[in-house]
């Protein structure tokens, strides 16, 4: 499981995660959800090795997050997709997904898994040789999540999905993530604006705020907190 | 002191320079005009790559152009000197516009590559026209110092007194412009293009500036450098001189008028230092490869753990502590719901 | 008629040199993000290691492979210790983007340095090892000799197989990755570090080969200030940017374009215009097609 025990990460002169602690259990899906600059980007960068954290410990199974490089951390199944364009625009599809597992040793495995990515994505199997350029947002996204799964990963982080995508998108990504979970038993951190939706999907939340961690618990919990309710939930 | 009584920090340095050069043999003296002439040409980098952001590789094909034309101006039309010092500012500043013009839109490497370019082909280009004097060069002569002077005033005190007179009236007048609102518009644009043209400024306009006074400068310096040694030739401005003026900016620190002593000094000192420790060891091969070396270790050195330059460095120590002794410049610029800010 | 063969044998001649260079720098571009400009120096260096096998071990054939090997590992070991203490010591403010080529040029000096200190400032020669006399078909000879065909076919074969290994290999897809986008690389297990080495060591093995092809199918002369370096590198350099500094085949077009352009001014109007033809030709690549001709407008930003 993944165990966070008073981490507090800088960002020049602000603590923009300030002594949290919580814990996602194994297979499960935990959304983090917060307004911007509430430290979910730093948190995520943290712990796939891209940003070096002031104190506290983080650990994948037994793996420490907080140190070693993010190259490192993807051997060790913990898969980062980042904020924004998260793939290779001058790449092809089927390039950016290979790149995923190049690292990996044996080729017959990495064919296998890319083709249960074209399963779980349909329209980048329709895609392949296209240049990610050409791609819409929602594919890109795709694209994104499934050069992740290409690591065969155990803990998947997801930074903002859904941003900027068609309502109708983010409901066909926030299954896919789901199944992924359900169906492969892998571990997910969902960090999104959209509280709703990612609550919804999640089994576990975490509120953070300012850095630090305002609520926490089981999804249904949190949607029907009315305090979480009238902060992140519009209602 | 400085900040508060600008121009009498100047005049009592000048002051300070009169008597020194009383009291210095002919070799100081002669150094002591190039350190203005370096000066000169490190200020004009520095107000293009620190203020500016734009990066000249070659900027010694400035300092040529301004050498030429003034001893162009000199021997085909008898000019009087402070004639073609304006002549060899004027001629630089056209070069720069020109090639500021297209400068505009090229950044980083390119902008480096193209500016290298110039500095390594302009020899070659030269040599191609007769007016220029081929490897020769054309001399430059200004004359004799007046007579008022007195008979034991040397020649090269002369060029002392010139090259610093010009360089300290030169300094105060930057200084002035990038106190000003260019100067703050330059380091905006620096910063941050697309928010300093939401706030108004036009970016295209102020980079050409920016590399038109920048060259115009370097011209200067490069008459003044003809001066000190009666000659415009290739030889005089040759590729060394776009690195070495490229590493007294990196040492004096790019992004303020304030360290331009150090680099000046250790430019002129290097060779010296180099001499020095060649006697001892007697050995020719030293001589020729050590200033060379010298200036590139100290290049790198700098670049690698004093990058903005020990000025710069001995401000951020003091606004770590909680003085700072400058404020940024910062602009921000909402539109709906994306920032743009030169904040950094 | 003869003429424009002439300018043609000519232009591609000097465009298979430029293009060794011009891919050396596009190689390091894409794997860095920076423009080296010691690139010149290094491949000067691999020169005079040239010139020292050729004279110890007396076969030309044998020297050159194994200067462009050095020159590899030299190339890898300046990326290893340079560029990565560059990274570690990023700088801030107005020299942020200028620091590494500010470091690229001190490095160029530091090498012109320590080659005079070693080989002097005197010319050193390398001996070609093939007749640079043109080939002869009855009564007219034409510009091309055998060492400037053996050059033309060397640079041509490398280019297919750098062109290989960078499209169709995993090597070339993480090489491609990691200079498009080091941080996705990264995430998606690449060791990022380890592969911009290789990068510029690739590079440094196509600058050498420029270097000394440079060198023997010239004079043969070699030293320290030398300006044919120097305007192999500034040709080089504009030979990539005209064709496009992303692309490697760009940098062969752009060689190409080059080539022919300052043969047919050396031709038909005058040698004296080369420089400046080039020049003005980088100019208004630069402004009117920045990406060059072959690179997309995607991946330009510097």
């Amino acid at each position: 499981m993944l165990k966070i025990n008073n981490l507090t990460v800088a960002h020049g002169a602000i603590r923009a995660i300030d002594d949290i602690s919580f814990s996602v259990e194994k297979g499960q899906l935990a959304a983090v959800i917060g307004s911007n600059g509430a430290g979910k980007t730093t948190l995520m960068r943290t712990l796939s090795g891209l940003k070096s954290a002031e104190n506290g410990t983080a650990t994948w199974l037994d793996h420490n997050l907080l140190h070693g490089k993010p190259e490192h951390h993807v051997r060790q199944g913990v898969s980062h997709v980042s904020e924004g364009k998260s793939v290779i625009a001058q790449l092809t599809v089927e390039e950016n997904l290979d790149l995923g597992a190049l690292w990996r040793r044996n080729r017959d495995e990495a064919w296998a898994t890319k083709e249960e990515v074209f399963t779980l994505f349909p329209r980048l199997g329709e895609r392949r040789k296209q240049l990610a350029d050409t791609l819409s947002g929602g594919e890109r996204q795709m694209l994104a999540i499934g050069r992740a799964y290409m690591s065969r990963p155990a803990l998947l982080l997801l930074d903002e999905p859904s941003l900027g995508l068609a309502p109708l998108v983010i409901e066909q990504i926030f299954q896919s993530i789901r199944h992924i979970v359900d169906s492969m038993g892998v571990t997910v951190v969902l960090v999104e604006q959209n509280a709703m939706g990612a609550l919804k999907i999640a089994d576990s939340g975490v509120v953070l705020n300012l850095g630090t961690i305002a609520a926490s618990g089981k999804a249904s919990d949190l949607i029907a907190d009315p305090a979480v309710r009238t902060a992140y939930l519009g209602f | 002191m400085l900040k508060k009584h600008p121009i009498i920090t100047f005049i009592f340095f000048g002051f300070i320079l009169f008597l020194i050069s009383n009291r210095l043999d002919e070799l100081r003296v002669y150094q002591g005009a190039t350190v203005a002439v370096y000066a000169i040409g490190i200020a004009s980098l520095i107000l293009l790559i620190g203020y500016s952001g734009q990066v000249s590789l070659g900027h010694g094909a400035f300092l040529a152009i301004g050498g030429f034309a003034a001893a162009l101006a000199r021997i085909h039309y008898e000019a009087p000197v402070w004639l073609t010092f304006v002549v060899a500012v004027l001629a630089a500043a056209i070069a720069g516009a020109l090639l500021g013009l297209a400068a505009a839109r090229l950044s980083g490497p390119y902008l480096a590559g193209t500016t290298l370019a110039l500095a390594i082909g302009l020899p070659s280009i030269a040599n191609q026209f007769s007016i220029f004097g081929g490897e020769q060069g054309i001399s430059f002569d200004i004359g004799l110092p007046p007579a008022s002077l007195g008979e034991d005033f040397t020649q090269y005190k002369w060029f002392f007194w010139i090259s610093w007179t010009v360089a300290l009236i030169t300094l105060y007048w930057l200084r002035n412009i990038l106190n000003s609102r260019y100067g703050r518009g330059w380091r905006a644009v620096r910063s941050n293009d697309v928010a300093a043209e939401l706030a108004g400024i036009h970016v295209g306009r102020n980079k050409v500036l920016a590399f038109t006074i920048s060259a115009g400068l370097a011209g200067l310096a490069g008459a003044l450098l003809a001066m000190t040694i009666s000659l415009a030739s290739p030889g005089v401005f040759p590729l060394a001189l776009s690195f070495s003026l490229a590493t007294g900016a990196v040492l004096s620190g790019v992004t303020t008028l304030g360290g331009i002593m150090i680099g000046s000094v250790t430019l002129v000192a290097i060779p010296e230092i180099a001499l020095a420790i060649a006697n001892r060891y007697g050995s020719e091969t030293i001589t020729t490869n050590l200033p060379g070396l010298l200036v590139s270790a100290l290049l790198i050195l700098t670049v690698l753990f004093v990058p903005n330059g020990p000025v710069e460095q001995m401000h951020a120590k003091r606004a770590k502590r909680g003085h700072s002794s400058h404020s940024p410049v910062e602009i921000s610029v909402r539109v709906g719901s994306k920032t743009w800010s030169t904040k950094k | 008629m003869k003429q424009f063969l002439d300018m043609v044998l000519i232009g591609i001649s000097a465009a298979s040199i430029y293009s060794l260079m011009a891919i050396s720098m596009v190689l390091v571009w894409r794997s860095t993000r920076v423009v080296n400009f010691a690139q010149a120096g290094m491949a000067l260096l691999s020169a005079y290691i040239g010139y020292e096998l050729v004279a110890r071990v007396g076969n030309f054939w044998i020297a050159l492979p194994l200067a462009m090997i050095l020159g590899a590992a030299f190339s890898a070991f300046i990326e290893f210790v340079l560029m990565r203490t560059l990274q570690k010591h990023s700088a801030q403010g107005a020299i942020a983007a200028i620091a590494p080529i500010i470091a690229t040029l001190g490095l160029l000096g530091l090498i012109r340095a320590g080659i005079g200190f070693i080989w002097g400032h005197a010319d050193v020669q390398i001996e070609a090892p093939l007749s640079k006399v043109g080939f002869t078909f009855g009564d007219t000879t034409i510009v091309m000799s055998p060492m400037g065909l053996f050059v033309l076919l060397f640079v041509i074969e490398l280019m297919i197989i750098v062109s290989i290994v960078f499209q169709d290999t995993n090597i070339g897809l993480a090489l491609r990755a990691s200079a498009y986008a080091p941080e996705i690389a990264q995430l998606a297990g690449i060791r990022v570090s380890g592969i911009r080495t290789l990068g510029w060591a690739i590079a440094g093995a196509a600058g050498a080969a420029a270097g000394i092809l440079q060198t023997v199918n010239g004079t043969g002369a070699l030293s320290p200030e030398s300006l044919e370096f120097s305007l192999l590198l500034v040709f080089g350099f504009i030979a990539a940017v005209v064709g496009g500094l992303e692309s490697l085949p760009g940098a062969v077009l752009g060689a190409l374009i080059l080539g022919l352009v300052l043969a047919a001014v050396q031709i038909y109007i005058s040698g004296a215009l080369v420089f400046i033809v080039a020049f003005l030709l980088l100019l208004l690549v630069l402004i009117l097609r920045p990406q060059g001709f072959l690179g997309s407008k995607a991946g330009r930003r510097a």
